[in-house]
């Protein structure tokens, strides 16, 4: 079963009352979210969400309108609301408004799945969640919990330019933690992140990621960090572990790279980028060893797809080559705006959502090292691994992370363990000062990338190595 | 009986039919209108709207608990979410939390003035115009906003938000009701500065786009040529904007029933852990002249009721669904949410009661000053006025030390005066602390209605002056 039809009929509902351009995106999505705490699964979930959104350019006003229904009458009303809507927007005009070519496609695509996570027995997946957070309680943790979630979405979209595309796109993850309560304070670790590690994959993935194995292993360390001196004050070397490198690349890296951010587009809310498209092609923004590729047709990683929001195909991309800025996330308009002859990075969390410029996988190209070569190449500084905390400054420049647990780096050997270890820095000073990068590269997914008004929630992916950084300002305290 | 209660009726029927009546069910059916229209580079660049009926479901059968929701709310639709949802139940893992089902109980449908006796005698408010709202009312507003803001540049939004809603359960409450928002956010930029306005009311009609507008274009003119100053502990007069993102940590991490139970939490009910100035109330059904800013019922029917968190500085609440509640020996509080089973239930409507009186001294000249900051900048001696926090992240949820940065214009403040714009700056602070018994040196007479940038809570927030808050950089690095 399709649902051009509907899509057809919304886009062309749209065109008949004065667009002069309309998509239409139909959206069948199934979650399966469970939650255990202590040994007890705490919360089950299924949810089932179907509709249409219809975005519509009368003049240079866009509109976008969404229906729960999957009925030609509901998407026709959806297609007219949507050019209602953008005449409106007309009467507070900007600039004309541009596409960049995307050449109308007729295409499938689904991502690969080898055990389809919404056919997995609820009783496994319940045992397993079951069994890790009893493993990471037996093991001294106060509070263990576990988690999965898995979406199951399935796509039609038409344009009036003739694109006809459906995706079906799978994803899934899971993840446990164990906390451990101190006289005022409380320690969490987490494997192999706080969420878990999520990606376009089936079953597979979750049953590579070991729950329970590593669930004990975190508990300790949760109780040895209570005890374990503070994290040192000062400026060091500091080496980072992947996934905490990977939200290091999302936050000072992906978000800057955004277009619509760097038009303004964005100014109020989510903010703006101190990248200056005047500069692009010839800015440095991190050392020789940093190359950001902006890649949706990585397998696995979890903002991979076939196309993105706008029917443009999946194709990897610079975003800094050698060190230098040369590509930005787009979308068909805000490129045109650029003078850019790209787009590709527009999606939507749902139906009931507009596409706007996201990012899709947003990684650092793998380099020549080993972690255990960059600590062994290490006289004095500090590990630090897994975030915590994270925020950074509406133009993406000042940051400050804090990562579960960290070690003393001396004379080439990890060190005694250290608590509550913080970080921060400016990005292309940061950036600049990465002097080794290891080549053990994983996609970390981030389920939960916030954007947009009504907000918006993206799957983003971000392959990522440990790195070392030189003269970063570590201990942040209150 | 609304389409809502209609629906909630029906799925409850399809339960008893499938399951039998020893199944307990719950059932909540939600209608939301949201429209908002986006502006950036002074025109509009995003204009959206959608209109959808989600319908959730709840179940415990056999000692084992699922839930599930859908948009597709057809007969056939709503048979196949119980179907897929009993099925599920009948393999899921047994759930020995279960609280049971909310017992029948009458909402409390006029807003209450936080337990003090004193009632406001309104009814429970609904705005028809704003609920009809279309997109040339909020475009009007954005023009008027962009108009004063004199040619300088701006971005923000306008929106209306109409719900309607019904719940029911199989041990017989059931409850409906609707309720209708606007609000509009914007700022102003000049030279590398910006400035902020923005406002929640419940009709539209009480959002005046020019008023706003030319507030952030003052905020943004006073806001340029700033100075950088070293880190270290600042006296501050927080201004409302600021004070909402203290609402929302403490309503997230503070009061937060499951975080409570699980010893997560500072809270400690009865215990003197702000200044004495300090009283915090959750308002869902409104007060003072607002109508209800929420539905008068939680996801699992509870009726909402105002619930003092903080009287006089001490702890005297925490917010909780049944499950929280359970765990920590009493009732719910009405703070149910498709999320709380999982991440804890937490206020939406939150209020730091204004001072009843002017604080002693004399006010600073308005200039980029809120109204309610007046009073406070004018005790200064040397200090700084912070508009709005960003991307505050909690390093450790026990303390609540919070990391972020300030945005949309810091200045400061000696003698009494405004004497220089300050460029952003990044602290790290625990805001229970910075509440503490004798550390609020004052707070402003009035409370500003404020939204939320991300989702739908609302808060009440007036100026705080505070003896100290820990800079630890310029934002420039």
């Amino acid at each position: 079963m399709t649902h051009f039809d509907e899509a057809g009929a919304a886009v062309q509902a749209a065109l008949d009352a004065g667009a002069r351009y309309a998509d239409a995106r139909v959206m069948v999505r199934r979650t399966e979210a469970m939650s255990a705490r202590d040994g007890d699964v705490e919360d089950l979930g299924f949810d089932e969400s179907a509709g249409l959104g219809v975005r519509a350019l009368v003049g240079s006003g866009w509109g976008f309108y969404a229906v729960p229904e999957l009925s030609g009458p509901a998407a026709r009303l959806a297609g007219r609301r949507a050019a209602r809507i953008a005449a409106a927007s007309a009467s507070v005009a900007g600039s004309p408004v541009g596409l960049v070519p995307a050449g109308a496609v007729e295409a499938s695509w689904a991502n690969e799945c080898v055990r389809d996570p919404l056919g997995v027995p609820l009783a496994e997946k319940g045992d397993l969640l079951v069994r890790a957070t009893a493993a990471a309680k037996e093991a001294g943790a106060d509070l263990a919990e576990a988690n999965y979630s898995v979406w199951d979405t399935r796509k039609w979209f038409v344009s009036s330019e003739g694109h006809r595309i459906d995706q079906h796109i799978r994803e899934c993850g899971a993840g446990v933690s164990a906390s451990a309560f101190g006289d005022g304070e409380i320690q969490r670790r987490s494997w192999p992140s706080w969420r878990g590690q999520f990606g376009t994959r089936g079953w597979e993935l979750v049953e590579e990621l070991d729950l329970v194995g590593n669930a004990p292993r975190m508990a300790q360390e949760a109780r040895a960090l209570l005890t374990a001196p503070l994290c040192p004050t000062g400026e060091t070397t500091l080496v980072l572990g992947g996934e905490q490198l990977a939200l290091q690349i999302h936050e000072s890296v992906g978000h800057a790279i955004e277009l619509d951010r760097i038009l303004g587009w964005e100014a109020a809310f989510a903010g703006t980028s101190w990248l200056d498209l005047s500069r692009l092609g010839s800015l440095r923004y991190g050392s020789e060893l940093m190359n950001i590729t902006v890649d949706p047709s990585f397998p696995g990683a979890l903002g991979s797809f076939g196309f993105d929001d706008e029917g443009t195909p999946a194709a990897k991309r610079h975003a800094v080559r050698d060190g230098i800025w040369v590509g930005v996330l787009a979308g068909r308009d805000s490129a045109a705006v650029a003078g850019l002859d790209y787009a590709g990075s527009v999606r939507s969390d749902g139906w009931s959502r507009l596409p706007m410029v996201r990012m899709t996988n947003v990684g650092l190209e793998p380099g020549p090292h080993t972690l255990d070569e960059i600590v062994a190449e290490t006289a004095d500084g500090v590990f630090m691994d897994v975030n915590r905390s994270w925020s950074i400054d509406d133009r993406r420049l000042n940051f400050q992370f804090g990562c579960e647990i960290g070690y003393e780096i001396k004379n080439g050997r990890l060190g005694r363990m250290v608590r509550n270890p913080t970080y921060t820095g400016i990005g292309p000073r940061f950036w600049q000062s990465m002097d080794m990068l290891s080549s053990e590269t994983v996609a970390w997914g981030t389920p939960n990338c916030g954007k947009g008004q009504p907000g918006q929630i993206g799957h983003t992916g971000h392959p990522a190595a440990p790195a070392r950084f030189t003269g970063v300002r570590v201990g942040v305290r209150g | 009986m609304s389409a809502e209660s209609h629906v909630a009726a029906q799925v409850v029927d399809l339960v008893r039919e499938l399951a039998g009546r020893s199944a307990e069910v719950e059932v909540l059916v939600r209608h939301d209108a949201e429209a908002l229209t986006r502006f950036a580079n002074s025109a509009i660049h995003q204009n959206v709207a959608d209109a959808t009926t989600g319908v959730r479901l709840r179940l415990h059968v056999d000692g084992r608990t699922t839930g599930g929701s859908t948009t597709v709310t057809g007969p056939d639709g709503l048979r196949a979410l119980v179907e897929r949802t009993l099925a599920a139940a009948r393999v899921s893992p047994a759930d020995p939390a279960w609280p049971g089902l909310t017992p029948p109980a009458a909402l409390h449908l006029s807003a209450g003035h936080h337990g003090s006796g004193e009632t406001s005698g309104l009814e429970f408010g609904f705005d028809e115009a704003t609920a009809r709202a279309d997109p040339a009312e909020r475009a009007a507003r954005v023009r008027d906003f962009v108009d004063a803001a004199g040619g300088l540049e701006t971005a923000g939004y306008c929106r209306t938000v109409y719900t309607s809603a019904a719940f029911a359960n199989s041990a017989g409450q059931s409850a409906e009701g609707r309720t209708v928002e606007a609000a509009m956010d914007g700022i102003a930029r000049s030279g590398g500065a910006d400035g902020v306005a923005r406002l929640a009311s419940s009709r539209l009609s009480g959002i005046d786009g020019a008023v706003l507008g030319a507030r952030a274009a003052a905020k943004a003119r006073a806001a340029r040529a700033p100075v950088e100053l070293p880190a270290g502990h600042y006296e501050v007069v927080l201004e409302p904007d600021a004070v909402k993102d203290l609402l929302e940590n403490l309503a997230t991490f503070g009061f937060n029933g499951k975080a409570f139970a699980q010893r997560q939490s500072f809270a400690e009910l009865g215990r003197q852990q702000f200044d004495p100035s300090v009283t915090i109330v959750d308002e869902p059904l409104g007060s003072r002249g607002e109508p209800a800013p929420g539905l008068p019922f939680d996801d699992e029917g509870t009726p909402c009721r105002s619930l003092v968190l903080v009287r006089d500085g001490v702890t005297t609440a925490v917010t909780h669904d049944r499950t929280s509640a359970a765990q920590a020996g009493t009732g719910s509080t009405g703070h149910a949410s498709p999320a709380s089973r999982s991440w804890g239930p937490t206020a939406g409507h939150l209020r730091l009661e204004a001072a009843d009186a002017t604080p002693a001294g004399g006010a600073a000249p308005a200039g980029p000053i809120a109204e309610s900051a007046r009073p406070l900048v004018g005790r200064v001696t040397r200090g700084l006025l912070i508009t709005d926090f960003w991307y505050t992240r909690v390093l450790d949820a026990k303390s609540l030390v919070v990391t972020g940065l300030t945005r949309n214009g810091v200045w400061l403040i000696e003698g009494g005066e405004i004497v220089a714009a300050v460029g952003n700056l990044r602290f790290t602070q625990s805001y229970p602390q910075a509440l503490g018994p004798g550390r609020v040196l004052g707070i402003g007479r009035e409370s500003v209605l404020l939204p939320e940038s991300w989702g739908r809570a609302r808060y009440a927030a007036p100026a705080l002056h505070l003896a100290g808050w820990h800079v630890t950089g310029n934002a420039s690095g």
